[in-house]
């Protein structure tokens, strides 16, 4: 197990390590988990914290994770702080509970560890997980290395918390891409990690004897469509609180967060969305074709639920051409989620990009830069003859 | 369009509210007691989902017909030897 012996300072820890050490420090009332590869490393080593008294938490090992989801959704309805972690099928069993947390509109934060969904058996990294779970009525972040999941945990329990919100909130990072490799963090301290996230007040409690109350009762036609709206209004609205929070921590701890991350994306002529960890990857190819004068950019997309679209059409508008690459493919003939969505807040933009969607990196599959740079040769082909010749393709596919 | 009566994520600020929800206009069987066989063992009464079992003094009196939807595991659970509880056809 990880050993963190130092705050302030930098420190190499692997995505699990370092989400552990977040939860750690955040020491939450209840966590019920079970583990799953690639994020069991979390619910170990926060174990092991447990084991060492070093957290208060009521730690709860269940059977399944539609029970740890379950267990989450009674702790929290019950006014505790709640966590827990899981990865792919973990994540496809907790679905129909899923919509319970956020319908019951329940503060609860979840580290998800991205990872292929079955079948064929996979435990390498895609989004088919999380992806799945987009319109869930859950927030969704996702974090492109080790220090923003690490950023994304605090952040994310300041969002879900918030009185305007108060809707559960998934931290994604990519399965041992991010989960497994060792990258150099700053830690923040514990007393200001308390002092950012504050106490935790609940909106209601079952445990208010004084105060009794019916959580989840049968709704029909004259009520349920009424509670959907409530519910569909707070998600929207968090965009706002996601920024509010992110500016604090920036005031707070140094490092900007955004709805998005934009790179050198300001003039760029074709530009290339992804999400996470390949964000990374590519703008090593952004750097290499801009020392060679084109104009090409990135946008990583941070807050992917709530869809913040007006700001993506702004941040892309300027574009000639941009390819969406989705690490999940929505089996809709048509093309990925982040596909569809980027290309359809484009659509109110006065001068539509050109927007085409590669499928990449299923499973596991390697995303070099290499593979970013004839992404974006293909983009200034199509630039340049006017023509699409694949909207919706593999990457790599002949 | 929501509803100002609606409240943060449907709660209702009372407990036991399914009490008032009347359940019983669902019920298509009657459970009917023969309390001369009865012998107020009251296992009815504990496999009762809907709470639709009357005891009173120990004693098994009979049904809450507003909830009772008529599931009729009262008389399947009601012991062989004694079958106090029927299932009869509600009318028409």
């Amino acid at each position: 197990m990880a050993t963190v012996t130092g705050t302030k300072k930098v420190v190499g820890l692997t995505g699990n390590s370092a989400i552990a050490y977040a939860m750690k420090q955040i020491d939450p009332d209840v966590c019920a988990a079970y583990p799953i590869t690639p994020s069991t490393a979390i619910m170990e080593e926060f174990s092991g914290y447990y084991a060492d008294g070093q957290v208060s938490t009521e730690l709860i090992a269940v059977e399944s994770e539609h029970s740890a989801m379950s267990a989450c959704i009674g702790a929290s309805a019950a006014g505790a702080r709640v966590m827990t972690a899981t990865s792919s099928q973990g994540l496809a069993l907790m679905w129909e509970m899923l919509y319970v947390a956020s319908g019951l509109r329940l503060p609860i934060v979840m580290a998800v560890v991205n990872r292929a969904l079955s079948a064929p058996i996979n435990i390498h990294c895609d989004h088919s997980d999380s992806m799945g779970a987009r319109d869930s009525g859950w927030i969704q972040l996702y974090s492109e290395n080790v220090q923003e999941a690490y950023d994304n945990l605090f952040q994310a329990v300041r969002i879900a918390e918030d009185k305007r919100v108060l809707t559960p909130v998934m931290v994604c990072m990519d399965g041992f891409i991010t989960s497994h490799a060792i990258e150099n963090l700053t830690l923040i301290d514990d007393a200001e990690v308390k002092d950012f996230i504050g106490e935790h007040e609940p909106a209601y409690s079952l445990l208010d004897t004084e105060n009794p109350i019916t959580v989840g009762a049968m709704t029909l036609p004259d009520a349920y469509m009424d509670i959907k709206h409530q519910q569909s209004k707070a998600i929207a609205a968090s965009k706002d609180v996601v920024l509010e929070v992110a500016k604090e921590f920036e005031q707070r701890f140094g490092r900007s967060y955004g709805l998005m991350e934009t790179y050198r994306l300001e003039d760029a002529e074709v530009c290339v969305v992804v999400l996470s960890s390949a964000a990374g990857t590519t703008k090593v190819a952004v750097d290499e074709l801009r020392s060679k004068g084109k104009k090409v950019g990135l946008l990583k997309p941070r807050l992917y639920r709530p869809f913040p679209h007006e700001e993506i059409m702004e941040a892309l508008k300027h574009c000639k051409a941009i390819c969406v690459l989705d690490r999940a493919d929505s089996m809709n003939g048509f093309g990925g989620p982040l596909f569809t969505d980027i290309r359809a807040s484009l659509y109110d933009a006065p001068e539509r990009p050109v927007v085409i969607n590669r499928i990449f990196g299923l499973g596991g599959r390697d995303y070099t830069a290499e593979d970013a740079i004839g992404v974006y040769e293909e983009l200034f082909k199509v630039v340049e003859t006017g023509k699409v010749e694949r909207l919706s393709a593999y990457l790599g596919e002949e | 369009m929501t509803k100002k009566n609606i409240t943060f994520a449907g709660i209702i600020f009372e407990g036991g509210t399914a009490d008032k929800y009347k359940t019983g206009g669902w019920r298509k069987l009657r459970p009917t007691l023969d309390k001369d066989k009865c012998i107020d063992c009251l296992i009815c009464w504990v496999m009762c989902p809907d709470s639709a079992v009357i005891v009173e003094d120990g004693k098994m009196v009979g049904f809450n017909l507003e909830h009772c939807k008529g599931c009729g595991i009262c008389a399947m659970e009601c012991p062989d030897k004694v079958k106090a509880i029927t299932m009869e056809e509600e009318e028409k």
